[in-house]
């Protein structure tokens, strides 16, 4: 613990026509003149060996002779005044309320200051403040959570990527894919090989080249999943528990492949610095990689929104969820519906985690995937299973129950155990999910 | 061939070690689940990891040794009644989704950093705080080594040749044990010749490569007792997984186990008997479930540590593997099919450590490769022998 006191220095300058004030330019309301005078100070925090600290935000409070109070913020440099305009005996205090959490005032919270205009004095009380339980680097509580809401919007929105895929796969084909969260692994670590280690005869490539190329492999991967294992299993006839089954080894075997390719460490994929931007004061950072990645997946979850309303594949792809058997008896090619509901949810997946890999984690592991998929089984289980808005909306809550948790008091480690809570909670009261609809089960 | 004998031997103390018995328990009560119910359990390390917790540290606090195993069985008895009430009247995927979430739970709050004071975190709550309780227990003699059979291939021959007419001899056997219970059909015959053949291949097993251990492994090491590696643990795990089978066998046999089987098979006909279905599917999680917190329990005693991180999702999807390579909805499925899964385990991890070249796949490659193997084998063998070693086909009609 660093012994730590606050002090604040409250200055009373009388007017001086002589002596203006060394910073006149920024000290525009504060006057001092033969009828004013000015109560002025600079709240600081002592800390340690570090040099001062100010304390920006906290509210003094200003009590006239005659009762009356008055309230100012300190500034940025932890500057405040007040304009004062009456003889007599003035009383400043602190909000504590206001102070950053972590720090109170100790002992007496008051200073009494007696005014007498046209005589040169100057006062100085101070505060004692207790800052031991103040952290420095800790941003202000409502910073925090609006930043913990533009992240959750970014990762709902990378997860609703991934998440749209496993609800396509479940919808059309009835079958839960556990080997999704390893198709995401998968367009990370492709972009870390594109970009760094480089392709044979070409060598590394740009960041965009790599990922419309990420996104083309992982689209060809699963046209050649659904070709070589996925289709053939169908045709089998093989049981929803058993293809469950075969994904979940399917899952396995690419984990470990991954980690036998990557060992254990985080692969980056881009090593620019990128320089955050704030918005909302200093409140709000956001990256224009982060931006980029939020629009791109916003237009890409339109796109495919568009697809499946409008479209002819689109409505085969409806109408495949809806009833197979009946899709099928009515001329829709199935079969081919459901190849192209593989390729895109891949395609998707890989994206996806080509832009958890530079937004998110900075990096991917082999485990990223595994760690992410069941935020998407939670994610489409909250929007209701199958539906592909519902993933959508399940994923923004999930992604943002995941960023914005950490931020009102749940510690960092157990937020993805609150989302899946939240999902097993939301099954016991609507099964049905968020969009889905009601049905009559067991 | 010194190498291969050593490799070897290793092989089978994995294989017939305290761990594998643990693994056989916890996939008997994945067996209730999925082979007998159809439930489709997802979670099954969550109740390993409830059962181990609440043993353990219920032992570190002087609880007594009873009690402290009841305690593990009331935590996975809970934790199947949230499961079950979220998710038994739902379709089957959700069950899925729900216990492998929870699982999942349970794996992150174990090595959360707030209860860090109960349960180690992640560093693992350390054997020596509940070793202890559990040798003391012990009626082996303390402090001695002992191997299983005084008489082995030493004491014949140790010319290369006799050593592999012998491996030849206990592969063979293997083979045998396995293709006897491919082909035979069920029934108690089956069950017999199985057991027969299973006792004869053990101790050509333990001929060939004598094994060695601590008799109830109290080795001393500084002040306390450092770990339970020695045979009192694989004593305990075996029969526990033989007494776990025994109540399997009744349970199955009993009008209730029928009932499960009915459900798995076609759940709206038994409930237009007028059977609660949903009560029965709690009733075989919950049960299920005990099993599998012995397992956790059994598997803490044989482990230096219970860390949250060996028993997640790779540890259920073992479970899985193994129940699968022995045959779900089988009486002996689960007692060979780990023996097998952790055969086959370690004998690729070994040729990876000791026959591959370093510059191809690394020692510490060896695991990952077992694994990418056993994740392939898990496909395969749901797609081209659903049934498994012991099954039957028709047995396999789930229905979600």
């Amino acid at each position: 613990m660093v012994g730590a006191i606050v002090v604040a220095f409250v200055g009373l300058l009388c007017a001086l026509s002589t002596a203006p004030p060394a910073h006149a330019a920024d000290d525009e309301t504060c006057t001092q003149t033969l009828e004013s005078a000015c109560i002025q100070g600079t709240l600081l925090v002592r800390q340690g060996k570090q040099k001062n600290l100010p304390i920006s935000g906290a509210t003094v409070v200003l009590t006239t002779p005659s009762g009356d109070e008055q309230t100012t913020e300190s500034d940025s440099d932890g500057k405040w005044h007040f304009n004062v305009t009456e003889e007599g005996t003035y009383k400043v205090s602190l909000d504590e309320s206001t102070l950053p959490s972590g720090m109170s005032v100790e002992g007496k919270n008051e200073v009494s200051l007696p005014i007498k205009f046209g005589t040169i004095s100057a006062n100085s009380a101070s505060f004692s403040i207790n800052a031991s339980g103040y952290n420095p680097n800790q941003k202000d509580k409502t910073a925090e959570v609006m930043q913990g809401i533009y992240n959750g919007i970014v990762f709902g929105l990378l997860l609703a990527l991934a998440s749209i895929g496993v609800s396509l796969i479940y919808g059309t084909t009835g079958m839960s894919n556990f080997a999704h969260g390893e198709q995401v692994t998968l367009g990370g670590v492709l972009g870390y090989w594109f970009c760094n280690v480089g392709l044979p005869g070409i060598g590394t490539i740009g960041l965009l080249p790599a990922g419309i190329l990420v996104v083309l492999v992982c689209a060809g991967i699963g046209w050649l999943q659904d070709r070589l294992i996925w289709q053939p299993l169908r045709r089998r006839g093989l049981g929803l528990i058993q293809l469950m089954i075969v994904s979940i080894g399917l899952s396995l075997a690419l984990l470990f492949f991954y980690q036998l390719m990557l060992s254990t460490d985080t692969k980056q994929v881009s090593k620019k610095t990128v320089t955050p931007h704030y918005i909302f004061g200093d409140k709000v950072a956001w990256t224009s990689l982060s931006l980029t990645a939020a629009l791109i997946s916003i237009a890409i979850i339109a796109a495919i929104g568009f697809a499946l309303m409008r479209t002819r594949l689109g409505r085969a792809t409806r109408a495949v969820s809806d009833n197979p058997a009946l899709a099928m008896a009515s001329g829709i090619d199935t079969d081919h519906v459901i190849r192209m509901v593989w390729t895109v949810a891949l395609a998707l997946a890989g994206l996806s985690g080509l832009l958890y890999a530079l937004v998110i984690q900075n990096g991917i592991t082999a485990l990223t995937g595994s760690q992410i998929l069941l935020l998407l089984f939670a994610a489409v289980t909250l929007g209701g299973l199958g539906t592909a808005f519902g993933a959508l909306v399940g994923s923004m809550v999930i992604g943002m129950i995941a960023s914005v948790v950490p931020t009102l008091g749940v510690p960092d480690d157990l937020k993805y155990a609150t989302a899946m809570l939240l999902m097993i909670l939301m099954l016991l009261f609507r099964p049905q999910g968020l969009l889905g609809k009601a049905q009559r089960v067991g | 061939m010194d190498q291969l004998q050593a490799l070897l031997t290793d092989v089978l103390r994995e294989g017939i070690g305290a761990k594998t018995a643990a693994i056989a328990i916890v996939i008997i009560g994945l067996n209730v689940h999925f082979g007998y119910t159809g439930l489709l359990n997802m979670g099954q390390a969550g109740f390993m990891l409830l059962g181990g917790y609440g043993f353990a540290i219920s032992v570190a606090h002087d609880i007594p040794f009873v009690v402290a195993i009841l305690i593990g069985f009331a935590l996975a008895t809970v934790f199947a009644m949230i499961i079950g009430f979220s998710a038994l009247t739902l379709r089957g995927d959700y069950l899925a989704i729900v216990t492998i979430a929870a699982a999942e739970v349970i794996k992150i709050l174990g090595n959360s950093e707030r209860f860090k004071s109960l349960t180690g975190g992640s560093l693992g709550f350390p054997s020596k705080k509940y070793d202890p309780a559990f040798l003391n227990l012990s009626f082996f003699p303390h402090y001695k080594t002992w191997q299983i059979l005084s008489f082995n291939y030493a004491d014949v021959s140790t010319s290369a040749g006799f050593r592999i007419f012998g491996w030849l001899v206990v592969l063979a056997l293997a083979v045998g044990l396995v293709l006897a219970g491919m082909k035979l059909a069920s029934g108690t015959r089956k069950i017999l010749v199985m057991v027969g053949l299973g006792v004869v291949l053990l101790l050509a097993a333990l001929f060939m490569f004598p094994l060695t251990e601590l008799s109830t492994g109290d080795s001393k090491v500084g002040d306390h007792v450092a770990s339970s590696t020695g045979w009192w643990v694989v004593f305990v795990g075996w029969v526990l997984a033989a007494i776990c089978t025994g109540i399997v066998y009744l349970l199955t046999r009993s009008p209730w186990g029928r009932m499960l089987k009915g459900i798995r098979e076609d759940e709206d006909a038994i409930r237009s008997l007028g059977k609660n279905v949903f009560a029965v599917k709690l009733q075989a999680l919950i049960i299920g479930g005990c099993f599998g917190a012995l397992g956790g329990m059994v598997y803490a005693l044989s482990l230096g540590a219970i860390k949250a991180d060996d028993q997640a999702r790779p540890m259920t999807f073992l479970c899985y593997t193994a129940l699968l390579i022995g045959g779900a909805a089988t009486l002996l499925g689960p007692i060979i099919g780990p023996v097998l899964y952790f055969f086959g385990q370690w004998t690729i991890e070994g040729i990876v450590r000791f026959y591959v070249p370093d510059s191809f796949l690394s020692d510490q490659q060896a695991e990952p490769t077992a694994y990418v193997v056993m994740g392939t084998v898990l496909m395969l063998l749901v797609i081209f022998r659903p049934q498994g070693i012991f099954g039957d086909k028709r047995e396999l009609r789930f229905h979600v």
